[in-house]
């Protein structure tokens, strides 16, 4: 108990406004159950709170936090020299709390946190395989991320080791990854990929089956790992930016807001409110445009090619659109440390205005004909369905939690500028399956046209960004941003100069990828692409 | 039904031949691809697309070419599931190290005569990601490369010129 320290007995606590009102009593829990905890301050991670734990309580706070209903969101280490850096992420009722502790850099070793949060599982062996963080008491010890391309004993995102590393010239394939194995008379496997049969990213997928059913699935990821972590480094905040664009390009307006709400910060960098409100619109726009895709997709994964047809079309109009008025159909580099890259015309406002109704009127005929579809609910309802118990184990994000029972949604319960002053309406459905996550995305459509049309109508006069101040060495920063596929975190930390010392994104993928192992069980083989369409994770969101 | 078909009667053909937006680009662009392919690849020029670790964003223009607009299937171009019915691969990404061996054994599995499409900024020379640990880099740093289309992704647009340039060298 050396050392601990209640919450309320800070000298000044951050939040005033009726936030974390559960952290006094958690801390209070926790050192009950005898663990060493205290907490910091730590004004630029703020909204979040930052809680220091002795590294051998470090699965006792996790036992702890999932008895209080925590959701876990993350983990990430740091290289500072003599020690490392480990935090995670936790979230109860918007509030976010950092839980952090110190792993000696000669051996890094500290309890998983795994058989408390199964979401921590993959995250967990990604710091190993990354920075050699040794988490103790794990059921699982393979590898995940790491395939050939460094040896075991090496971690690419220790400084010591080089950018380029030492890989062969050629990277073997990693073909001894222990898989799971079904064994019995008719059982039997489908390696599926890296390679896919689409214009799709790689992963490989290990089905076991049993006639048509899907006994159990096993991913296998971390094909397109690139380094982002380890390129990200050294970089200045424009860089960070650019590179956060492309950690998954589909997400490339939230990855960057979210980079640079973190880097903002950290550096105490207010950026003008009609920044805010435009950088709220590139998102909505981004959300539109993935569901609108998705939604074809799923549809063209049961042969419903109509619709295929249909959102496709109002898809490319709608990116031809981006192109006109800002400059780019995906909306890369718009969103730039101290504001945005490019403003919108008032002609453009009020084209926008009219695009947003006459979608509206579109989608309105087309979500009738998904709906009154016989053929089509046929394949959706009941199939990958994932139970809202499942789905709250695994940490589900986006429309794959909020499909089933998790009704969060960043926007509206952990509300940053400009969704702070905006009424976000968040639909939850129960069921589960396929045709509710087309369900909730149809109604994440019309939430986010009815957001366009109130951030265009308000949308503030003045500037759209603020010169860029780098902060002190050593300056962190947090960013949370509601992504068209869930919550996006993003650590920040600062170096010398301004420059990038450390870079962590965790896209929603990594929360989502898991379910498909789950929802997928006792469905069949033929189902499969249309339930991986529908979760949709990204691979290189995942694999950096 | 009543529904569907009174929508597709009602959007009508939105195939574009002269759209202000391409400025008849794509048309012209468009069917002097054809004619190659028809004198070249007997009317059928097939694609295999390949992710060597692209931020996917390549792949959102690429699927763009099959939408209703550029409809690139009208010029004779499909998009094909296995490589050993492709005469053009489009590589996007800097190669992952990861991905190194399989985007050889795409090559390999790839029926000569063949050639190889850089696509986008990362696979014409790394872009943003560049060579790493875990990155090669540009596509030439993997396979024998025979035309590149930058852009970060590169439009629709770009892509159906850039294999009309490829077309044309040959
Ligand atoms: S060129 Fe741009 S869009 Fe294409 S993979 Fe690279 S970063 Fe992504």
């Amino acid at each position: 108990m050396k050392n601990a320290l209640n919450a309320n007995a800070l000298p000044q606590p951050i939040h005033t406004d009726g936030r974390f009102r559960w952290l006094g009593e958690f801390l209070d829990e926790l050192q009950k159950r005898g663990a060493t905890v205290e907490e910091r301050p730590a004004v630029t991670l703020a909204p979040a709170r930052l809680v220091h734990a002795a590294r051998e309580d470090w699965g006792r706070c996790a036992q702890t936090a999932s008895l209080n209903g925590c959701r876990w969101a993350g983990v990430w280490a740091e290289d500072r020299g003599d020690t490392l850096l480990l935090t995670a992420c936790l979230e109860k009722r918007g509030d976010y709390l950092l839980l952090r502790t110190s792993l000696p850099a000669e051996a890094p070793e500290v309890p998983s946190q795994t058989s408390y949060y199964p979401a921590a599982d993959r995250p967990e062996r990604h710091t190993r395989d990354l920075f050699g963080v040794h988490f103790t008491g794990r059921i699982d010890t393979r590898r995940w991320l790491r395939h050939q391309a460094w040896r075991e004993e090496q971690y690419p995102l220790q400084k010591s080791f080089p950018v380029m590393g030492t890989p062969p010239a050629e990277t073997a394939p990693d073909v001894d990854y222990p898989f799971l194995h079904a064994h019995g008379k008719s059982v039997y496997e489908i390696p599926v990929g890296p390679v896919h049969a689409g214009i799709i990213e790689p992963g490989h997928f290990r089905f076991q089956a049993v006639g048509e059913t899907v006994l159990n699935l096993e991913e296998r990821l971390g094909y397109v790992h690139k380094g982002i972590e380890k390129i990200a480094e050294g970089r200045t905040a424009d860089g960070l930016a650019r590179l956060a664009g492309r950690v998954s390009g589909d997400t490339t307006v939230a990855h960057a807001w979210a980079a640079c709400m973190a880097m903002e910060r950290a550096a105490g960098v207010e950026i003008p409110s009609r920044a805010l409100a435009l950088r709220a619109l590139f998102a909505e726009r981004e959300r539109i445009v993935n569901h609108l895709w998705d939604i074809g997709g799923v549809c063209n994964d049961v042969a419903f090619t109509f619709a295929y047809q249909q959102f496709g079309r109002l898809r490319e109009l709608w990116l031809r659109n981006n192109g006109r008025w800002f400059g780019h159909r995906l909306l890369m580099d718009c969103v730039v440390p101290g504001g945005v890259a490019t403003d919108i015309a008032a002609e453009a406002a009020s084209e926008m205005l009219k695009e947003a109704g006459a979608l509206r009127g579109e989608l309105e005929e087309l979500f009738g004909i998904l709906e009154n579809n016989g053929s089509l609910q046929d394949r959706l309802v009941t199939a990958g369905a994932l139970t809202p118990q499942v789905a709250l184990a695994l940490g589900c994000l986006g429309y794959v939690g909020r499909a089933s029972g998790i009704a969060y949604d960043l926007r509206r319960d952990a509300p940053y500028a400009p969704y702070d002053k905006l009424t976000v309406s968040v639909p939850c459905l129960v069921q589960g399956d396929v045709a509710a996550r087309v369900k909730v995305r149809v109604e994440e459509i019309r939430v986010a046209i009815d957001l366009l049309e109130r951030l265009l109508i308000d949308l503030p006069q003045g500037a759209i960004r603020v010169p860029w101040t780098a902060p002190a060495p050593g300056a962190e920063g947090l960013g949370l941003v509601e992504g068209w596929r869930g919550e996006i975190l993003s650590f920040v930390r600062f170096a010398e100069s301004g420059r990038i010392d450390r870079y962590y994104p965790r896209d929603p993928s990594v929360m989502n990828w898991p379910a498909l192992e789950k929802l997928i069980l006792n469905n069949i083989v033929p189902d499969f692409p249309v339930c991986n369409k529908s979760i949709n994770g990204s691979y290189s969101g995942h694999d950096l | 039904m009543q529904g569907i078909l009174t929508k597709i009667v009602k959007v009508g053909l939105i195939t574009e031949r002269v759209k202000p937006y391409t400025d008849d680009e794509l048309e012209h662009t468009g069917t002097a691809l054809k004619a190659h392919i028809d004198r070249r690849f007997a009317g059928s020029l097939t694609i295999r697309q390949l992710d060597a670790g692209s931020c996917n964003g390549c792949e959102l223009e690429i699927h763009a070419l099959n939408n209703a607009f550029y409809d690139i299937e009208r010029f004779g171009v499909h998009f094909v599931a296995s490589p050993r019915h492709a005469d053009v691969l489009l590589v996007t990404g800097p190669v992952s190290r990861h991905m190194q061996v399989a985007a050889l054994r795409v090559y390999t599995a790839t029926p000569d005569p063949k050639w190889v499409v850089a696509v986008g900024t990362c696979a014409a020379d790394g872009g943003e990601f560049g060579v790493s640990y875990a990155s090669c880099g540009a596509v030439s740093n993997v396979l024998p490369v025979d035309a590149v289309i930058p852009g970060c992704p590169p439009t629709p647009l770009a892509l159906l010129k850039g294999l009309l340039t490829l077309i044309r060298r040959r």
